[in-house]
């Protein structure tokens, strides 16, 4: 056995003359959290659907646990767990109902109790379906996916749509996964979820991958440390962006109507300098934020578009 | 070992039982499957109950001898109206009187001589006035009046529910709820586990048989109970016949299910697809009364052949021979429809 959970070569997808995957290339260490990071329709879910054998791979080479699904399709599913983006589970049926009937599936798991209590839904165990909260039934859908002790998780969009709390929920529990020396591969877009769970992130455009490494380590080389954000509406074409991007520090320059966006490497020599610049050519300052690089920033740097737009 | 053994074999159980609590959990499903059938023979018992024959309504112009024949009429038994002689014909135009008697010589009977009422009142009323008048028969005539289950309505009628229940269950109860389950990502999520795709079809019916099992003795039971409907073949050959076509339109159900991606055409194809049997098959009358271009036709759906085997076995105690063809065409049914559907299925 490798130390790759999953080695995709060149991956390309096609829906019609839309292209979902384009020539995707991926590499997950067996006991990392992974997060695929990328904006409504960049072929994350695709891709995972690849990856989790539902969809038929198009073009490349997809290894899976060191397998590939086409020689060891069953071997593969007793060792993954999924969620899918959306999946309703049946409505009239209870908690502890749905989590029996897929453990009946896998040889070997966790019991019904156990995976119950991993997800703390100990009191709604007889509970119907319809009856669960959003969190609650995301918090089944993990259970689901851990009933059978997989070794390699697959999660699209845990969290999306949840209040922060389910959110914390959540990511206990898929910390604990990761604790135990699981995989997981998780897609999100929220930038706070991946940093605080990802091991590695991968950030995915159009079908590609167009950023890879650690949070920090994308934010470092991509953004810079800090940003800072100011508006300057009136102060039209007197305020240059090349003579911003010659100030001290400043590493990248963003513009967005009247808004600007400087990546930064030591906020407290750019600020005075770009203070006395807005002076000189009399652009009167409205709103100005520093703060910490974020893997927002690297996105948007990357694009040129924000996430969830 | 043996605990994955039994775990896997448990799949098929867990997946029956789901199915089962969730049908159960449903009550307009509940309601559609054994409730409806039940109120539909209530009531149609009660509508086409064998009732006494009513007496025939003959209105008689005015004029002279119309009180003596009104008077011969009513001690027969008859129902004479006096009319003026456009007010009895307008009465027998609207349907109030079944023939108008104009007294007289000759006396005279108007009536529409395909009304079958009308025929039998002119015949009814012309013996009731010539008797009065002093006729005698021939020879003399005794009657035995006869009224005996098997030859009723609803003796008719009980076979041809059960068939279409039968029908309807199948086509629903699969292929409905294979597509919404389909159409949840359900089926999605399942293929995504190693649960076996022949384990999760065969559940669908298996649980069809079991509430076969139910369906049968309820509605036949109901039927025996309240209408004194027979059972005059063999049980298990009724069994065997109702199984069969539970596996035709379980396989029919699922070739609905193999494609549709949601409900709303899903609904409709299951339409389509009952909507002729409901018609022809001779669920609430006799499929014969359809022209003779059209029976081969009729004779070749699935529900013709069901309920004619059906009636068959209940009423007219055929064995197996007798109903063989039709066992035949359902085996068929079954088995193309099972190729086909397992062919075509998607399951993502």
């Amino acid at each position: 056995m490798g130390d790759l959970a999953i080695r995709c070569r060149g991956l390309t997808r096609r829906y019609g003359e839309v292209v979902a995957v384009d020539g995707l290339d991926l590499e997950v260490r067996r006991g990392e959290c992974f997060g695929l990071l990328g904006p409504n329709g960049a072929g994350k879910t695709t891709t995972l659907e690849v990856l989790e054998g539902i969809l038929p791979p198009g073009d490349g080479e997809v290894e899976v646990l060191g397998r590939s699904w086409s020689d060891s399709g069953p071997w593969l599913r007793e060792r993954i767990g999924i969620t899918l983006q959306e999946t309703r589970l049946p409505d009239k049926l209870a908690v502890r109902e749905v989590l029996a009937l897929f453990r009946s599936f896998y040889r070997q798991g966790r019991t019904v109790d156990e995976v119950i209590r991993l997800v703390s839904l100990e009191e709604k165990a007889r509970a119907w379906y319809e009856k669960l909260s959003g969190g609650q039934k995301q918090r089944l859908a993990v259970a689901c996916a851990l009933v059978g002790d997989p070794e390699l998780l697959f999660l699209d969009e845990p969290t999306t749509g949840l209040d922060p709390q389910s959110r914390r929920q959540l990511w206990e529990v898929i910390g604990a996964m990761r604790a135990e020396g699981r995989t997981v591969l998780l897609t999100t877009h929220y930038m706070d979820e991946a940093e605080r769970l990802c091991d590695r992130v991968a950030v995915v455009d159009h079908g590609k991958v167009i950023a890879l490494g650690t949070p920090r380590e994308l934010i470092e080389r991509v953004v810079g440390h800090e940003v800072v954000e100011f508006a300057a509406p009136d102060a039209g074409a007197r305020l240059e962006e090349s003579r911003l991007q010659a100030l001290p520090g400043v590493r990248a320059v963003r513009r967005r109507n009247g808004s600007y966006a400087l990546t930064v490497e030591r906020v407290h020599l750019t600020v005075p300098a770009l203070l006395q610049h807005l002076d000189e050519v009399k652009a009167p300052l409205e709103n100005l934020v520093t703060h910490t690089a974020t893997l927002e920033d690297v996105f948007v740097t990357l694009t040129g578009r924000r996430l969830r737009d | 070992m043996t605990s994955e053994a039994a775990g896997r074999r448990s799949s098929l159980g867990q997946l029956t039982a789901a199915r089962l609590r969730l049908f159960f959990r449903e009550p307009s499903a509940v309601f559609w499957t054994f409730g409806f059938p039940l109120l539909l023979s209530l009531a149609l018992g009660i509508a086409f109950r064998n009732r006494p024959p009513q007496p025939s309504v003959a209105a008689v112009a005015d004029g002279a001898g119309a009180a003596a024949a009104a008077e011969a009429l009513r001690a027969a038994g008859q129902k004479p109206l006096v009319l003026g002689l456009d007010a009895a014909r307008a009465a027998l135009r609207v349907g109030k009187a079944d023939v108008v008697v104009i007294p007289g010589s000759p006396r005279t009977y108007e009536f529409d001589p395909a009304r079958e009422d009308s025929r039998l009142a002119r015949l009814l009323v012309d013996d009731a006035l010539q008797r009065a008048e002093g006729r005698r028969d021939a020879t003399a005539v005794s009657e035995a009046h006869v009224s005996e289950p098997g030859s009723r309505y609803i003796d008719f009628l009980v076979p041809g529910l059960v068939g279409l229940n039968i029908m309807s269950s199948g086509m629903w109860g699969i292929g409905y709820v294979i597509v919404e389950t389909r159409q949840k990502k359900l089926l999605k999520r399942m293929v995504a586990t190693p649960m076996r795709r022949s384990e999760f079809l065969l559940s669908f019916v298996l649980l069809r048989m079991l509430f076969l099992l139910l369906e049968l003795p309820v509605l036949l039971g109901f039927g025996w109970l309240v209408f004194s409907v027979p059972l005059r073949g063999s049980l298990a050959l009724l069994v065997a016949v109702a199984l069969l076509g539970a596996l035709a339109f379980a396989g029919l159900g699922l070739l609905v299910a193999c494609r549709a991606q949601n409900i709303q055409t899903a609904g409709g194809l299951i339409n389509l697809v009952m909507m002729p049997m409901f018609l022809l098959s001779g669920v609430f009358f006799s499929a014969s009364h359809f022209p003779d271009v059209l029976q081969p036709f009729i004779r070749a759906l699935p529900l013709t052949a069901l309920n004619d085997a059906m009636r068959a076995v209940m009423i007219e105690a055929a064995g197996v021979a007798q109903v063989g063809p039709q066992l035949l065409l359902l085996a068929g049914v079954a088995a193309g429809a099972f190729a086909l559907a397992l062919r075509w299925f998607r399951w993502t």
